[in-house]
């Protein structure tokens, strides 16, 4: 049975209103073959893990380039946990500096993308490192 | 009539066609075709007078003054804010010292969306984008020493940018200066939010009738002040063309002086201050005919299309800020180079005031060693180069006046398009700019994906291992200590009277006067932003954007 098409939400956590990288990669996404689900601006962390939820989502790209990323990663990954939705890979990018891109790796973070990532790297990623839920 | 005329080929074919032309795109960065010369015969059909005339006059396309930088130099802003309202004191006072000549304030996205440091949408975000301003004892610490008679400060801030000037006006008031010695800028361009920049609160008509409120008031009251900075710099940022910019632009300038001549005002009451900001991308020749085209087509629609009557209403006066966007995380140091040909187009375009990006902030905001880098890169354009001896240098390049001349039909191009659609903000409900500046934006990112478009040290001269830098760690104990501030000084207050002055704020909104005078009350009386914020969101509502990507 062929696998259902792996659902990506991408979403820009916290109050921070630069989306010309996460409409990027929404769209790379979409057109690489994915299905995909753009929150839209100012998403509190529990309003994605809601989404992400609701939407059976595969993985989630989170967009940060305010400076908040450790607190707004690191909120995604305790509601994904409290709602048992644990295997949703979560990745994501924006101004986040390498020893920040470390922690967060730690925390469960499976990859950050910087300025200067092509669009390809990314849904190379996602291709290699996210299954559609069976 | 002989060499100016000749085909291509046939000029090709002479000295030199050993060397034919390389394969890249011979184009502007926004797409215009460039030729391998220009002549005479590329600027037939105007006169001098028409498409130029003197600087200072009609239609101002070599600058808006008669003297330029020979009277006075730009004003150096460096950009500045971050942590609590005393570090952003202590680095306003330093860049003061290093030899900027006027302020300029980064507020945090808290300040920016209005929400008070103690609130839980705050968390994590105080102090890391630009300074943490939740209250007027705030605001006092940050302008602390800082003699606002003597001192323009622009504040990059927008949905919120009338509980700035509130604040900042009452922080006057306690120096002894009166509102009409206050110079500066707000950005409070609305607009530019919907389409770019995306810090709002409420929906659109609500949004620029706040502007519009700021724009009477300081028309009457503080008559040095710019109450908006028309911005394209964001609308850039997001990925347009330097044509969909200078076109947007316009547009959003346009939508402010209809709505303020709907309000009753006379277009030669305000206009003067109506103020400008524009990106300076690399595309060196692009960015100086961007700046020419902006000045020549703002005077002839405030002319033709408004009837203004004073020159001061048909001046197009804009500050300039290198493009973000155009930096490298990857060898930063190159940004260096980058910020440096920017400023320079910055100048040779006539710009009244620039902000040159520090070679450090793909990572983070600019420590100290980088923003003077970033400053000293404007006081040697000015003090060593000789470029600011004389006033439009590059005017009569034949390249240079040809493609202001392209530029500008293809803006107007644009701008007949969302005339059509009954003006910007019909043009915003509808989702084009944003759509345009979105497909743009993709374009770009496929473009250099593929090579097509060269970057410097990321997809050409990459180097494997690069020397780490340091950056500037915003502590975490600043969030804690703010909340602790914001606190304290609430619990202070005299509650009652803060809540009658908020009813008070409420009533003006729906009734439809001039909010400043009761904001500033309120303020006095240490109304905090996002209690007033939250009055704009319980009275106005909240805005939903199109999702568009």
């Amino acid at each position: 049975m062929a696998e259902r098409t792996v659902r990506v939400v991408v979403a820009k956590p916290g109050l921070d209103g630069h989306d010309r990288g996460a409409k990027i990669v929404a769209r790379a996404l979409r057109d690489a073959g994915f299905e995909v689900i753009y929150t839209g601006l100012h998403q509190t962390p529990e309003q994605i893990v809601t989404t992400a939820v609701q939407e059976d989502a595969d993985a989630i790209g989170l967009s940060v380039l305010s400076g908040a990323h450790n607190y707004l990663f690191k909120r995604v990954l305790e509601l994904l946990k409290e709602k048992g939705a644990e295997d949703v890979v979560v990745f994501g990018g924006g101004i986040i500096p390498p020893e920040d891109i470390a922690a967060l790796k730690t925390l469960g973070v499976k990859e950050l993308f910087t300025p200067g990532t092509s669009t390809q790297d990314i849904v190379r990623f996602v291709r290699q490192h996210v299954r559609a839920a069976v | 009539m002989s060499d100016t005329r000749e085909p291509e080929a046939k000029r090709r074919g002479s000295v030199g066609s050993k060397t034919p032309e390389r394969s890249v795109r011979f184009e502007s960065l926004s797409g215009i075709p460039i030729k391998a010369l220009y002549t005479p015969a590329d600027l037939t059909g105007k006169s001098y007078e028409e498409r130029l005339g003197a600087p200072g006059e009609y239609p101002f396309t070599r600058g808006v003054y008669p003297t330029m930088y020979r009277g006075r130099p730009w004003t150096m802003r460096m950009f500045a804010g971050f942590g609590c309202p005393e570090d952003t004191n202590a680095r306003f006072k330093y860049l003061l010292a290093q030899g900027q000549t006027g302020l300029s304030t980064a507020f945090d996205m808290p300040a920016l969306m209005g929400y008070d440091a103690d609130h839980p949408r705050a968390r994590g975000e105080v102090g890391k984008e630009g300074v943490s301003i939740s209250t007027l004892d705030d605001f006092e610490r940050l302008f602390a020493d800082i003699p606002l008679g003597e001192v323009t400060t622009s504040m990059t801030i927008n949905c919120t940018a009338s509980v700035a000037l509130a604040m900042y006006l009452v922080v006057a008031e306690k120096q002894g200066v009166a509102w009409d010695r206050v110079g500066g800028t707000m950005q409070n361009d609305m607009l530019k939010e919907f389409i770019a920049q995306k810090e709002w609160i409420c929906p659109p008509e609500p949004a620029v009738r706040i502007v519009t409120d700021m724009i009477e008031f300081t028309s009457k009251h503080v008559p040095r002040f710019n109450p908006v900075s028309i911005s394209g710099y964001h609308i850039r940022e997001a990925g347009s063309t330097a044509v969909q910019e200078l076109a947007f632009t316009l547009a959003d300038g346009l939508a402010y002086v209809d709505a303020a001549l709907a309000r009753g005002l006379d277009v030669d009451s305000f206009a003067p201050r109506l103020s400008f900001f524009f990106d300076i991308h690399n595309d060196f020749f692009e960015e100086i005919a961007k700046l020419r085209a902006a000045r020549r087509m703002w005077a002839r629609f405030m002319k033709e299309r408004f009837g203004a009557k004073k020159p001061e209403s048909m001046r197009l006066r804009t500050h300039t800020q290198t493009a973000g966007v155009s930096a490298t995380a990857q060898q930063p140091l190159n940004n260096v180079a980058r910020v440096a040909i920017q400023a320079l187009a910055a100048v040779l375009g006539g710009a009244q005031s620039l902000h040159t990006n520090s070679y450090d902030e793909t990572w983070a905001l600019p420590t100290e060693d980088a923003v003077t880098v970033a400053l000293r890169t404007q006081q040697i354009i000015a003090e060593e180069t000789g470029v600011a001896l004389t006033i439009d240098p590059l005017g009569g390049s034949y390249y240079l006046e040809k493609l202001t001349d392209q530029m500008e039909e293809a803006a107007l191009g644009y701008v007949r398009t969302i005339d059509a659609m009954g003006g910007m903000i019909r043009a915003i409900d509808a989702g084009y700019p944003q759509k345009e500046i979105a497909d743009a934006a993709y374009r770009y990112q496929l473009m250099d994906d593929r090579g097509e478009k060269v970057v410097v040290g990321v997809n050409k001269y990459v180097m494997k291992e690069e020397r780490p830098i340091n950056f500037l760690k915003i502590d975490e104990t600043v969030e804690l200590e703010q909340i602790e501030k914001v606190r304290r000084f609430k619990a202070s207050r005299d509650a009652r009277r803060v809540e009658r002055r908020l009813a008070q704020l409420a009533d003006a909104c729906t009734n439809g006067q001039n909010l400043m005078p009761v904001l500033i009350d309120a303020v006095r009386d240490y109304a905090s932003l996002g209690e007033v914020a939250d009055v704009y969101r319980r009275v106005f509502g909240l805005y939903r954007e199109p999702i568009i990507f």
